[in-house]
């Protein structure tokens, strides 16, 4: 198998979309996104309950590939317990390094295994869609969040 | 003499092998891997002839068309004239008059939905789609109904993808003014019975158009025999260029209608009180014309007509024999439409795999398939996916293309274990 192929499908990012962390509805939520993706018909809603300034819960209910899911899977893991700054900062930082315009960041912690996502230019969408459904979410836009 | 009628008795018919010769970009690599492409559904590749052809346009004959005095207006004129009327006969239509050149079978049904619907249809009219059709022979009804108060009927379909005949018997009525059906989904690969859906549609006097960018490459058609009102096809999808197709439509019909766009080619005499039209064809044809793609789908109809449509339907449904029992064979693997009648279509699903994810790791072994809803959302939900995997077969792919699939199939199935 190619190196690219492998880097992608790392057993961290396959054992994240077989068994997500944080997949399902959140009964009371503060806020929740939806996001699309046009071209292949994927779908992910993040729900979010705040603490003052900090998310409190995050999930996230979706149909969607295997990158998506691990992405959404790491990113709600990871933003529990996070200040919405916080979050976006984290949410810059991902979108940086899977579009590879930054080879290194910080905090990103496993979320680092998705890099690989930027020797596939036509899987990035899949990678950053949960992610701007995020910000829509914390941001309370009523519009869909579409990759297209 | 004898031994050449011998040699030419001997040889075979229909012989993919020397026939991928014709379509140079099948000896690309693709990340160091042979190209094994499975997405002629999408778009067919081109055979040197039609390339050759395109480049001689552009080398020795061209000019703007209909105008010119001049010997190269001419020349490139009765090329592209010449290419209208192998078109002509490659469906069958009684006249070139009937044959307009669209950009794609898209703007041929746009043309159809706006210019014979906005003459024919009031509120209260129904139209009749199956669920089998491609969102462009959706929309383009949903946008007209809506202006004009009309409403659309949605055949449905079986779990093996085929069309319910009865419920489209018991959905004609008075009301019906216009049926707008695939002939072959591409999503699936269903053939529909249209000379039937025709037949029904016209006893209640209600018009047919026909979405034939499935079938041309397939089948031989025959707008006269299935008795169409309009049909509608893609260059692209008949190994000839983008850009460029054709809506053929009844004579009576097309002259009835009122042009679709305004512009030069289809005019008679302009004045500024009023502007009478040219003649048919042209008077759906405003503009200077993709000219060179007119004559490279002529080149295309030439190269498929010399194949042999028999022979293509032949191979392709070998082919998707041999395929369909191959992928059969693999645990865990849906096949998602599965007709009798079916063209060389293999959509299918892997449980547990999303389409993307196999989608990326055929790429890597060289393989071009498609994934996602393949601009047939209803039949997804139909079968409540979100999309699946499609491998579509041309005339140029061979049984190692399917071994190829299979084999990067169960790499997949490796690395989701």
């Amino acid at each position: 198998m190619s190196s690219s192929l492998k880097n992608l499908y790392q057993d961290i990012i396959l054992d994240h979309s077989r068994n997500p962390k944080n997949f399902g509805l959140l009964e009371e939520y503060d806020r929740k996104a939806n996001g699309t993706n046009p071209l292949c018909g994927d779908k992910v809603t993040i729900f979010l309950k705040l603490v003052g300034n900090v998310i409190g819960e995050a999930k996230f209910d979706a149909r969607g590939c295997a990158i998506s899911i691990a992405s959404a899977s790491m990113m709600t893991e990871m933003v529990k317990g996070k200040s919405i700054d916080q979050a976006k900062s984290l949410f810059e930082k991902f979108t940086s390094l899977v579009t590879g315009q930054c080879y290194k960041v910080n905090d990103l912690e496993e979320l680092e295994t998705l890099s690989g996502v930027r020797d596939f230019p036509t899987r990035i969408k899949c990678a950053t869609l949960p992610w701007n459904a995020m910000v829509a979410a914390i941001e309370e836009s009523d519009e869909e969040v579409k990759t297209e | 003499m004898a031994t050449k009628v011998i040699e030419e008795m001997t040889r075979p018919v229909f012989d993919v092998n020397v026939l991928r010769q014709d379509f140079p970009i099948l000896t690309e690599e693709v990340y160091g891997k042979p190209f094994t492409y499975l997405d002629s559904a999408a778009s067919a590749q081109k055979p040197r002839q039609v390339i050759e052809a395109i480049s001689k346009v552009y080398s020795t004959e061209y000019s703007n068309v209909h105008r010119g005095v001049h010997y190269m207006s001419q020349k490139t004129t009765d090329a592209m004239e010449e290419a209208r009327e192998k078109i002509r006969s490659f469906v069958n239509a009684s006249s070139i008059r009937e044959i307009i050149f669209v950009r794609g079978a898209t703007e041929g049904i746009n043309l159809v939905a706006s210019s014979w619907g906005r003459r024919n249809l009031s509120a209260g009219d129904e139209i009749i789609l199956t669920m089998l059709e491609h969102h462009s022979n959706i929309v383009p009804w949903q946008l007209m109904a809506e202006e004009v108060g009309a409403s659309l009927k949605v055949v449905p379909i079986d779990r093996d993808g085929v069309l319910d005949i009865d419920t489209y018997s018991n959905l004609l009525s008075d009301k019906t003014k216009f049926v707008a059906v695939t002939h072959v989904s591409n999503a699936l690969g269903t053939i529909l019975p249209v000379t039937e859906l025709i037949r029904l549609a016209h006893e209640r006097g209600a018009k047919v158009l026909v979405d034939g960018c499935q079938a041309a490459p397939h089948m031989k058609i025959d707008v006269r025999s299935l008795d169409a009102d309009f049909y509608v096809l893609s260059g692209h999808k008949i190994y000839g260029p983008s850009g460029i197709g054709i809506l053929y439509g009844k004579e009576k019909l097309l002259e009835a209608m009122p042009p679709y766009q305004g512009g030069e080619e289809m005019i008679d005499v302009v004045t500024f009180d009023k502007t009478t039209y040219a003649d048919l064809p042209f008077k759906f044809e405003a503009g200077t014309p993709h000219i060179a793609g007119a004559i490279g789908m002529g080149a295309a109809v030439n190269y498929i007509t010399a194949v042999g449509l028999e022979n293509i339907a032949a191979h392709e449904n070998d082919l998707l024999k041999y395929g369909t029992n191959k992928l059969k064979g693999i645990d865990s693997l849906e096949i998602v439409g599965q007709a009798p009648e079916k063209a060389a279509i293999l959509s299918f699903n892997l449980t547990g795999v999303h389409p993307h994810d196999v989608g990326t790791i055929l790429d890597r072994e060289g393989i071009a398939v498609r994934t996602g809803h393949h601009c047939a959302q209803p039949v997804m939900d139909y079968f409540d996916i979100a999309s699946t995997v499609r491998a579509s077969l041309g005339l140029y792919n061979n049984r190692s293309d399917i071994d190829a699939l299979v084999a990067a199939l169960e790499r997949v199935k490796e690395i989701f274990g």
